[in-house]
């Protein structure tokens, strides 16, 4: 398990956690990222996460998978989780690969991303 | 002059043995030139008047085809004189510049030259045509130098036509996917003309870029004026669509003509998670749904 400063940061924001990766993550700090974000989600009460990933560059399919399996654990611990911030070069290589987000929603930007939370978290009851 | 240069021909059959090939045609060249020099302005007209019999270069006029014929011939007898093709290659050149545009074809400019071939080459067999075994050293040296150029020629032209056809293609990609935003966070994207695959990848790069710089949400993505697509280009879109969702915008696409829509099932491109919707009109209201706008006309005022 990586140790040392984190590459990301996961900051609370009214009922939501909004969680910006800051630069490429290897795959170590990927999974502490994952570990984070679903403690949080507990400890905070969150009822939605914003993963930012604006910062970046390149997508590979075990970041893909992990941001995944993160909205799909984030469900199970009661949040809806929203990715924004995918860069127009990444979105397409994405799909060039065959790789999507699933089930998880994407939005444009954080502020998209906001807005959508608030509209989801209004009708649906999460247990 | 003519007598002189026979014997120089027939001393060095006599002395070497050589099959008409490069050897003896160093000695014939230079005097075939001068022979083409002395009777330049009677062969010229000749040529020209063939020109005419073939209707060859009818969009130019006689003082335009005087000039250009005269200097087609002194390159010519040049290039046969030295043997380098580069200045009569840049002389074609200038020369398809000048009159592609005029709509001349590459069949006329294949004529003239291979007339102005036979022309000379008849002129060579009146010369020398008491002395066979001459005549024929001398179209073994004329032959090989007279394809070359009406070969230079041709090349020359199609390779200018081709350049221009090539410019008016960068035109058209840049002018031919314009991104329109009508309302705040809805883009249209109008694609008029054949989609080939350099054009899908600068539509795809166009497309996402604008939704970042917009903000989009949703884009519709007219398709009205685009006669066929393939496979490749299918999935393209397909793609397209998928990496905007990613963004966070959805694509709405219209105006798939019955031919597309025919094409896209036969060959079997997964079209399940596309939005399609049947002309442009449809698709904006739909639009204007999905970002909330209720477009109401006002009672008594114009319209149908």
């Amino acid at each position: 398990m990586t140790r040392g400063p984190r590459l990301f940061s996961i900051l609370r924001q009214g009922p939501y956690l909004i969680a910006s990766v800051h630069t490429a993550l290897d795959d170590s700090q990927l999974v502490r990222f994952q570990q984070d974000l679903v403690e949080l989600i507990g400890r905070k009460r969150a009822r939605g996460v914003v993963i930012d990933v604006a910062a970046l560059d390149v997508l590979d399919s075990f970041a893909t998978r992990t941001l995944r399996d993160m909205g799909e654990m984030a469900r199970l611990r009661g949040a809806i989780t929203v990715i924004v911030g995918i860069q127009p070069e990444v979105a397409f290589a994405m799909v060039r690969l065959g790789m999507d987000t699933g089930t998880v929603s994407t939005a444009l930007d954080l502020e998209e991303g906001l807005a959508f939370l608030d509209q989801a978290t209004s009708t649906v009851r999460l247990g | 002059m003519t007598s002189r240069g026979d014997t120089t021909v027939s001393e060095r059959a006599s002395t070497e043995i050589t099959f008409p090939g490069m050897t003896d045609h160093e000695g014939l060249l230079p005097q075939l030139v001068a022979h083409l020099r002395e009777h330049r302005s009677r062969l010229r007209q000749e040529w020209t008047s063939r020109i005419h019999a073939a209707h060859l270069l009818q969009a130019m006029t006689s003082q335009e085809m005087a000039a250009e014929t005269t200097s087609v011939y002194d390159n010519y007898v040049e290039v046969l004189e030295t043997g380098s093709v580069e200045a009569l290659q840049h002389y074609a050149r200038d020369l398809s510049e000048r009159i592609i545009p005029r709509g001349v074809e590459t069949h006329e400019v294949v004529g003239i030259v291979l007339l102005l071939r036979d022309v000379l080459a008849r002129s060579l067999f009146e010369k020398y045509q008491r002395d066979l075994p001459l005549l024929n050293r001398v179209l073994d040296a004329y032959e090989p130098a007279a394809n070359r150029i009406a070969n230079t020629v041709a090349v020359s032209f199609v390779d200018e036509r081709e350049r221009v056809i090539r410019q008016q293609q960068d035109s058209i990609r840049e002018l031919s996917t314009p991104v329109l935003p009508v309302r705040e966070r809805l883009l249209i994207l109008p694609i008029i003309g054949v989609l080939d695959r350099e054009r899908a990848r600068q539509l795809t790069e166009q497309l996402l870029t604008a939704i970042r710089t917009h903000r989009a949400k949703v884009v519709v993505v007219d398709i009205t004026g685009v006669p066929d697509v393939d496979e490749a280009v299918a999935n393209h879109l397909v793609q397209t669509v998928d990496a905007s969702r990613l963004m966070g915008a959805s694509v709405i696409i219209t105006g798939l003509s019955p031919e597309i829509a025919q094409t896209l099932v036969t060959i079997g491109v997964d079209l399940s998670k596309m939005d399609t919707i049947g002309d442009l009109q449809g698709g904006l209201e739909e639009a204007e749904r999905l970002l909330g706008y209720s477009v109401t006309r006002s009672h008594g005022v114009g319209g149908p």
